[in-house]
């Protein structure tokens, strides 16, 4: 058959921000980048016939509601010599899979950690953690550490290494309502 | 009002170039100090300059040079997908090798599809789905298992326990 399997959701769903125009607006123009002159908030401000103080308040807002997670920099980690980068995916006892999670994202060499359902018969892993390293023996390190944390919590895990990149264009925000 | 763009050649994301730029030491306290936040006032790169013990005209060229030559891919908000109203997802296929390449520019051609790496597992072919509207996803993942005559299964986030990018330079 046909078909996609779709498991609910169970919690932590996202509330939505209603945004205003001009949020809108500011998402459009600052999506490529933030402008690289001196006051690139008054050049944001010029362009959409605004006040700087009124474009500062609203990037204030967007950092505070968590529209924005961060203001700053995306190192390309293959250049910086982060060669070896790998998901981990491992089988965490349910009771448990909440208080290691977290423990999991805290470590250093974790960039992205989710819970995510477990396909039946087919995927038994439920935690998530995208781990990054100078080579296959930092990775190996990395493994041993997560391994020993989880302790007897751990049924079964596996790491996935990327072979290809078949698409890579990231997110794009048209500005629709 | 239409909105002008702001001198395109000077934002976060330009064309890389394939130089062999090496990085310097005030490069490198600039990359891990632009990873961790960058302030919302007047003169922000003034700001951190001041920081750096550099000028804001060195700060501002070095930026530059580093989005140039790939250091950098970015450099502004990084926006947050589902606070912003939006769907998001990542799914999963099982593919023969035969039929990768033709199920691969299924999955590709549509615009929702954000990233998608082959991966070394009998479930291959990985990809992140990105909409406007939560409720467009399923709509999207049907599309692609109807087309590619394969299963589709969705593994959206139930927790997100953490997401950051700190890469030491």
């Amino acid at each position: 058959m046909l078909a996609f399997t779709s498991m609910p959701d169970p919690g932590q769903t996202e509330t939505p921000v209603t945004l205003a125009q001009l949020d809108r607006q500011l998402i459009l123009l600052t999506q490529d980048g933030l402008p690289l002159v001196p006051r690139p908030f008054d050049a944001l401000a010029t362009t959409l016939g605004v006040s700087a103080d009124e474009v500062k308040a609203r990037f204030e807002r967007m950092l505070a509601n968590g529209c924005i997670r961060r203001i700053g920099a995306a190192p390309n980690h293959y250049r910086l010599g982060y060669r070896a980068n790998a998901m981990t995916v491992w089988d965490v006892d349910d009771a448990r899979v909440m208080e290691l999670g977290e423990r999991i994202g805290a470590l250093p060499y974790v960039s992205h950690c989710y819970l995510r359902p477990r396909i039946p018969s087919q995927w038994p892993y439920n935690l998530f953690a995208m781990i990054h390293g100078k080579n296959r023996a930092d990775l190996d390190g990395y493994l041993t550490e997560m391994t020993a944390l989880l302790g007897n919590a751990r049924r079964a895990s596996d790491l996935l290494l990327s072979t290809r990149i078949l698409k890579k264009t990231g997110m794009r925000f048209s500005g629709g309502q | 009002m239409t909105a002008q763009p702001i001198h395109p050649h000077a934002t976060g994301r330009i064309t890389h170039d394939s130089s062999d730029y090496q990085l310097d030491s005030v490069d490198r306290r600039l990359i891990n100090t632009l990873q961790i936040g960058f302030p919302i006032c007047d003169e922000p790169y003034a700001a951190v300059a001041s920081e750096l013990d550099i000028s804001e005209t060195d700060l501002l060229e070095r930026l530059q040079r580093l989005l140039h030559t790939g250091y950098l891919t970015r450099f502004g908000p990084f926006y947050h997908a589902e606070r912003l109203g939006g769907g998001l997802t990542l799914a999963a296929m099982e593919i023969p090798a035969h039929d990768v390449e033709r199920v691969t520019a299924a999955i590709n051609r549509h615009a929702e599809v954000a990233h998608n790496y082959e991966r070394d597992h009998a479930l291959n072919l990985w990809f992140v789905v990105a909409t406007e509207k939560p409720e467009h996803i399923d709509a999207v993942l049907t599309a692609i298992a109807l087309e590619s005559g394969y299963p589709v299964h969705n593994l959206p986030k139930q927790r997100e326990f953490y997401v950051g990018l700190h890469f030491h330079a």
